[in-house]
């Protein structure tokens, strides 16, 4: 009995190093990121970037702050993006997936088979990327970055719908429409209410999906003012000369000295801080986001 | 007695009617949505049968038959980016079995919940970094002024420095690195959920007959896990014709001179249509990998259905 003890014991010891190793794999990258975006300039071109930075320096952030009309106006369109879409991707999904709950109603299967095909059967990129330029005229409007694939999935059709078939009783949807109750009144007083823990994940993961989307601005905007937050940054790793070129026209002169370098690695900090900080409050509910939608695969 | 009967039947009708309209409008911008990001694209797939003229639009454009697809596939590209979409998943799917189940079973070992929980959420932080952010993280370690590795490792060991973005040999493995990452967190939680889920009976019965932890892994914990385990490999069967965009343009920073091992056919679409304007070669690309991907997923389906029946997709 001790012998076995030891060795779950010593099994438990060696799952420790195992997972210190990992979590400390996983954290590096940002800790050079952070360390290099406080690094002088001209010791990051001598030396390369460390992990405890060989000269702090702030001046890739006073750069970032006098620039800070582009990166703040990024910011909004990401927020105002994240919150536009993640409602109404809600709203369309869960009003889509408690209606084809409905029973006696006809058609609601052929629906749901056309959801699923959609799901295997893609148009693929090309002929999206014309219909959303050509025929809806979404290119350069904001409406790109929230319409394009991200507004509605049948994976979360499948998950809302099952929640709904399996956690609210029928009877008492049954029992609201004997009473009198309309299907919208059944939707927003019943099913709504009830529904708020599979709404709560699914609004979640589809907001990190808005946050850190950058193919939508990718493919559909070229309007420097629609620019989101991850645009932006997909736009400094293309070119340096994107913020030289924007900085000189903000007033900033001496753009020789501009430390390119580091700047870059602090736009990408000031980019993930925010997600960062509000990452370990939802970890848990992210999570469980993730395992239901294996799940039901 | 037939009158009456007709009015229950017309007053049934009308409740049905003031039922179904209220469905309906409930779906209404959820169809609306369907048709618009999914139907109509099914049907542009005739761009690549077309010499795309935009003053006439889709349907006015002229057919030309196979014509995109032979030009794709006689350009050399479209092998080598079947190759890697191929490769990449092969590698990936492997990795993404035998990693996340070996870091669960560990995870699961682990007693003191608080320690669990900040592995989990350290493990899980890379999942919900863009790709961008990814190639800059990527960026600090490999690039030639400043990267960790060229002035960290390899300058003081005597090594030549390597100048990553114009240099193939490495990205095969870096890419690889860089895709277990990011998705290692995301492959723990869900083979976690599964191990967590097993009935503890077993163990304490395994115990008992003087079974060792590496019996009990390999008795108990694994064939548990085979449900799991089958469903994300046929899932990730069906996606084998496509790639992860993020990964393959932004973490190489879409370098030409690594397009050899990192273009995959979601990053040839990309640069064919935006890059070249290539509309008749990015579409017949694109068209490619909607078929094969499509009847790939049908017969992964399938061969799963004869295995186990239970855990098809449909």
């Amino acid at each position: 009995m001790n012998v076995r003890a030891r060795g779950e014991k010593r099994f438990e010891f060696i799952a420790h190093v195992v997972m210190i190793v990992l979590s400390v794999f996983a954290i590096l990258p940002f800790i050079l990121l952070v360390s290099a975006s406080f690094t002088d300039e001209a010791s990051a071109v001598a030396n390369g970037f460390r992990f405890i930075p060989e000269k702090v320096s702030m001046v890739a952030y006073e750069y970032l702050f006098a620039e800070w009309t582009q990166i703040g106006r990024a910011y909004l369109i990401t927020i105002i993006v994240t919150l536009v879409g993640t409602i109404l991707c809600l709203a369309i999904t869960t009003m889509f997936s408690y209606a084809l709950t409905v029973k006696k109603v006809p058609g609601l299967k052929l629906i749901f088979f056309l959801t699923l095909f959609s799901m295997l059967f893609r148009g693929g990129v090309v002929s999206t990327y014309y219909i959303y330029c050509n025929l809806i005229h979404i290119k350069n409007t904001i409406w790109a970055l929230i319409v394009p694939q991200l507004l509605m999935s049948g994976f979360n059709i499948i998950l809302i719908k099952n929640y709904i078939t399996n956690q609210i009783p029928g009877e008492l949807l049954e029992a609201a429409e004997i009473d009198g109750a309309g299907q919208f009144r059944i939707f927003f007083k019943i099913v709504v209410p009830l529904s708020t823990p599979i709404l709560a994940t699914i609004g979640l993961l589809s907001a990190v999906n808005y946050w850190n989307d950058w193919n939508n601005g990718l493919y559909y905007i070229t309007d420097s003012n629609l620019y989101s937050i991850q645009q932006l940054l997909n736009q400094m790793n293309n070119n340096v000369q994107f913020l030289i070129s924007n900085a000189s026209q903000l007033g900033i002169k001496n753009t020789g000295t501009l430390p390119s370098t580091t700047m870059r690695m602090a736009i990408a900090v000031v980019a993930i801080v925010p997600i960062i900080s509000v990452y370990p409050f939802f970890q848990k509910y992210f999570a469980k986001g993730i395992t239901m939608g294996a799940v039901k695969g | 007695m037939k009158l009456k009967s007709v009015g229950v039947n017309l007053k049934k009708k009308k409740l049905r009617w003031r039922k179904i309209i209220p469905v309906y409008m409930l779906l209404l911008p959820g169809l609306v949505y369907l048709i618009i990001n999914n139907y109509m694209p099914m049907f542009g797939i005739v761009i690549a049968f077309k010499k795309l003229n935009f003053k006439k639009g889709i349907f006015g454009s002229e057919w030309i038959g196979l014509d995109n697809f032979e030009f794709l596939f006689s350009s050399g590209n479209a092998w080598i980016m079947t190759r890697n979409t191929i490769l990449y998943n092969v590698v990936f799917i492997i990795l993404g079995i035998i990693i996340p189940i070996t870091v669960a079973i560990l995870l699961n070992e682990v007693r003191q919940k608080f320690a669990s929980r900040i592995y989990q959420t350290l493990v899980l932080l890379p999942y919900l970094m863009s790709w961008v952010v990814i190639s800059y993280l990527a960026y600090s370690f490999l690039n030639l002024e400043s990267g960790f590795i060229n002035k960290s490792i390899l300058e003081p060991l005597g090594f030549k420095s390597i100048n990553f973005y114009q240099d193939s040999t490495w990205w095969p493995l870096i890419l690889t690195v860089v895709n277990q990452w990011k998705s290692l967190g995301f492959g723990m939680i869900i083979y976690l959920a599964s191990v967590i889920g097993i009935d503890g009976e077993y163990y304490e019965a395994a115990k008992i007959d003087g079974a060792s932890k590496w019996n009990q892994i390999r008795f108990i914990t694994l064939p548990c896990l085979k449900p799991t385990i089958i469903t994300m490999f046929v899932l990730n069967m069906g996606r084998m014709f496509y790639s992860d965009f993020g990964l393959f343009y932004q973490v190489p920073k879409n370098s030409g001179m690594l397009y050899n091992v990192t273009m995959t056919i979601d990053t040839y679409v990309y640069n064919a249509l935006m890059g070249q304007n290539n509309y008749g070669m990015s579409a017949a690309a694109s068209v490619f990998q909607s078929f094969v991907g499509f009847s790939l997923i049908i017969l992964a389906n399938g061969v799963i259905r004869k295995i186990s029946r239970e855990n098809a997709m449909f």
